[in-house]
Formats: structure tokens, sequence, C-alpha cells
């Protein structure tokens, strides 16, 4: 009755695993351990660490950095949910500070300002796992080929309007439907088309699905949102400044994720969707200049 | 004669649990509230985060349902966040089930880091060692009287028991091809 095998870690099954087991949950952005403790008590399945929210971002401008990791560590004594935190694009020094500081998954996110306009961090050679954002199928394909364990769709962080995340969740859930009737030859010429590896595109095509769990993120500010994302074919959802930036956050919280578990049921979805307060404020996205859309980063 | 087992589908890896269920002469019914139990021959708790199901569990009033369906003699088999959420004890307040007489520790192992994989000897597994997934995996620290053990690490440490129907495994089968432990589970589901 005593095991005798050796003991694996850090394999790609455990990393990507870790997120199988936030599947039909969501993951809130937290700026403080106040904040995580309300995240947690309502039903978060985990938080993200991080300095400014994105609509505060996009408020007070300046470059966007990862967290104080006073603040990370604050964050992590405060709750026993995994805690996730952000670093730029690129920037694997951030990554391996957040790795040492043992944080359970490392966002690479367009929301910080990018530290490489070129080169995304090489994500494998990390114990910790990654998520990164993407706009359709080759871009996720190409995070996955760097090592990430977990995808998002980007959306438009900060906005309040989920106009993004719909067209990027939407984007990569039919091409994914589009790959699984290709024959062989098409894989091959749709891999170089999208600019994603070629063994990627092939075990899409034949799971019929991400290879890795894939969330909606960017723009989900109402229950009603979280349950469309969750109807467009995610796995879960991000929710950023949507919480923090309403008029009641512990409330919506919880509003967020009972329509995250029940995103079929309509009548839950209105009941929990009552006298919730003031949503966040919002900016259409149609109103924002091409410079300060910020999927646009990472590539 | 297809057996139907419920997955409690409110956060997790529920499908996981489906998708090996299928493989199996079973059928799968996903649990959101307590009408979905009706005609359920046994319940799976899945991995994810015990707090969010816990929390959820309370809020649709799915705690006694469950346990009257353990009172009932049904199986019911809870994986890492499941076996966290089937003891009565784990040293912090929390919505629990209270089905198995056992103290758990959560994140035993540490953090994301220092997740893991392994083979484990599981009594009553025939057919070699498991191959079992740890993600920020539970343990149990002690169990009552009438638990069965079945399962160690090379320390020691206790990662599967067992009371009468009542399961719990610290690691996660629905991550590995391994079929023996639902197939285990359905015959007893099947013949209870």
């Amino acid at each position: 009755m005593s095991s005798n095998g050796a003991v694996s870690k850090n394999t790609e099954t455990v990393k990507r695993g870790l997120a199988q087991m936030l599947k039909g949950g969501v993951i809130m952005d937290v700026v403080t351990a106040e904040q995580a403790s309300i995240a947690e008590e309502a039903g978060a399945a985990a938080v993200m660490a991080l300095e400014r929210v994105p609509a505060d971002i996009r408020a007070d401008g300046g470059v966007a950095r990862m967290a104080d990791p006073e603040k990370i560590l604050e964050i992590q004594a405060a709750v026993t949910i995994p805690v996730m935190a952000k670093c730029r694009i690129g920037h694997f020094v951030e990554a391996e500070v957040l790795q040492s500081l043992g944080v359970d998954y490392i966002d690479e996110s367009e929301v910080l300002t990018p530290a490489d306009e070129e080169h995304h961090v090489a994500k494998s050679g990390f114990d910790v796992p990654f998520v990164c954002g993407c706009r359709n199928l080759g871009e996720a394909l190409r995070r996955i080929g760097e090592g990430a364990a977990m995808v998002r769709t980007k959306g438009e962080a900060g906005t309040g309007d989920v106009v993004e995340a719909v067209r990027h969740m939407r984007r990569v859930m039919s091409e994914l439907r589009h790959i699984q009737h290709m024959r062989p030859d098409e894989l091959y010429a749709y891999a170089k088309e999208i600019q994603a590896p070629l063994n990627l595109v092939e075990e899409a095509a034949e799971l019929g699905r991400m290879p890795v769990v894939n969330f909606a993120a960017g723009g989900i500010a109402t229950p009603a949102d979280a349950a469309l994302m969750m109807r467009l074919g995610s796995d879960g959802n991000f929710v950023g400044s949507g919480i923090f930036k309403s008029g009641d956050p512990a409330l919506r919280a919880r509003a967020i994720v009972e329509a995250t578990t029940n995103f079929e049921d309509s009548a839950l979805v209105a009941e929990v969707s009552r006298n919730l307060g003031e949503p966040m404020v919002g900016i259409a996205n149609s109103s924002l200049q091409p410079e300060e859309m910020l999927a646009g980063r990472g590539w | 004669m297809s057996v139907r087992i419920g997955v409690l589908a409110l956060q997790g890896d529920f499908a996981e649990h489906g998708a090996m269920l299928g493989r199996l002469d079973a059928e799968p019914v996903e649990i959101r509230q307590p009408s979905d139990l009706e005609g359920i021959a046994g319940l799976i708790i899945p991995g994810g985060e015990s707090t969010t199901i816990g929390k959820l569990m309370e809020r649709y009033a799915l705690r006694g349902p469950i346990q009257a369906l353990a009172e009932a003699g049904k199986p019911i088999w809870g994986t890492c966040a499941g076996l966290i959420l089937m003891a009565r004890d784990v040293g912090r307040c929390q919505p629990l089930l209270n089905l198995l007489d056992i103290t758990v520790e959560r994140n035993a192992f540490g953090r994301q880091t220092d997740s893991f994989e392994t083979d484990l000897e599981i009594e009553g597994i025939s057919g070699g060692p498991f191959h079992a997934v740890f993600i920020r995996a539970p343990v149990v620290r002690a169990v009552g009287p009438g638990v069965q053990v079945l399962s160690r690490l090379d320390d020691g440490t206790i990662v599967a028991v067992r009371h009468g129907r009542l399961f719990g495994t610290s690691f996660h089968p629905e991550l590995t091809g391994d079929t023996r432990l639902h197939a285990g589970f359905v015959e007893m589901a099947r013949h209870a």
C-alpha cells in the first residue's frame, strides 16, 4: 500500500491541470488584501493581484508594471484560493520575481505596458504556469507554443464594454469549429496562414477545442455579460474593473459568480441581477482611439 | 443498462469527470440544484475551488439533499476539492458536507509550483500502480473510526480514504486516461 513512483513537478499536466480546476469559475482583479477577501467570500475561484485595475491604468496613464511584491504577499496571506499576478509582455525578470514569490499563475498581460515589442516570455522554462491573452486562434496557439498553460480572450480591459470580449471569443470559437472539418493538407496551409505551430493546429483540430483552458476577459461588467461569454463557449471569466469599480462590489461579485455557474438559466441570471447598484461607469470601445486599445499589444 | 451518475457542476473540472463516465457504461448528469439529484445512482464531487463550490452548494440548498443521498446508501466520491467538501474538519470555517470522519489539510504540499504527479498503489485497485495528479492538493491528516485508508504516499501521508460507499481522493483520476477508479465507482453505484 505504499507508492513506488518518482515524483514529477511542473509538468504540462499539472500546469494545465490548475486551469482545469478553475473552470466554470470567476477570477477577480484585486489590488488589496481586503479586496481579495471580499472576492474569496463572494466565491471567486482565484484572484489576480495587481497594482491598479485596468480602468485606473487607463485613467492614470503612465507605465503600468508588475505589482509591488509586498502587496502580492499580503494578498497571498489573506486568501486560500489561487493567487495570480501580471507581468509585462516579454518581461521575463518580472516573471521570475513573481515565480519566486510563489504566485500560482502568471498572466503575461497586455493590460500592463509591454516591455518587449518583439518577444514574449519563453514560458516553457518556468516552473509556474502562465496564462496569456489572445484575439484569435493563431495568437492563442503561438502563446501555447511558448508554454502558456491557459489562455484568455483579450477583450478590451478597463472599459466595461463587452463588445471586444465577444468579438475575440466568437473569432476563436469559430476558427476552432472551422479547422475540425479541414483535410490534413488544408491544416498545413492554415497553420501557415494563422502563423501557429502546426502540431498545435493539428491537436486543436483533433480535440475540437483549444488544447488548454480558455477563459474570457476584458469588459465583463454584469452577470448577463458573464453568462453571455459562457454561452459563447468560454470556460470561465476574468473580471477586472467590473467588480471593484462598481457600487457594491461584494454583491456584484457574488452575482457574477452565480451567473457564470448557471449561465443557461436566464431566470437565475435575472434574479441575481436585481438591485446590484451602480455598474462601473464604462467607456464605449467605439469611442477609443486605436492607440488607446490595449488588445493590440502582443502579437 | 446505463447507470446515471451525478457530477456536481457548480465549478471545477466536472466536464472531465463526465468524459470519464462517458467512456464507461454510465450517463453523467450535471448537478446544479437539488431537483437534479433525482434518479441518480451515485454522485461525484469534482476538483475545483472548495470555497467556491461550498458557497454555491449552500446558496442552492444542496447540502441537505447530498447528505440524504449518502444516508440512502448511494455512493459518493470526492476528488481534491471534493475530498475537502466531504470532510468533517478542514481547520478553518467553510461550508462542508461532513460525510467522512476525517481531518483534512488544504494546500498541504504548498503552492502551485509544488503540484506533482506520481504513481500510487491503491487498495482494491489491481493491475499495477495508478498514475496520480496532485494539484494544490489536500491530504488527510487524521481518520476517525470506520474510515479505511486506501493509499498513502511514501512518507505515509494519506491520499485516499473510504468509509462504506463514501470515497475521497486527494488526486485527480479524471485528468489521466486511467478509468479504473471511475469503473469501480460506477459498478458500486449500479448495485447500490
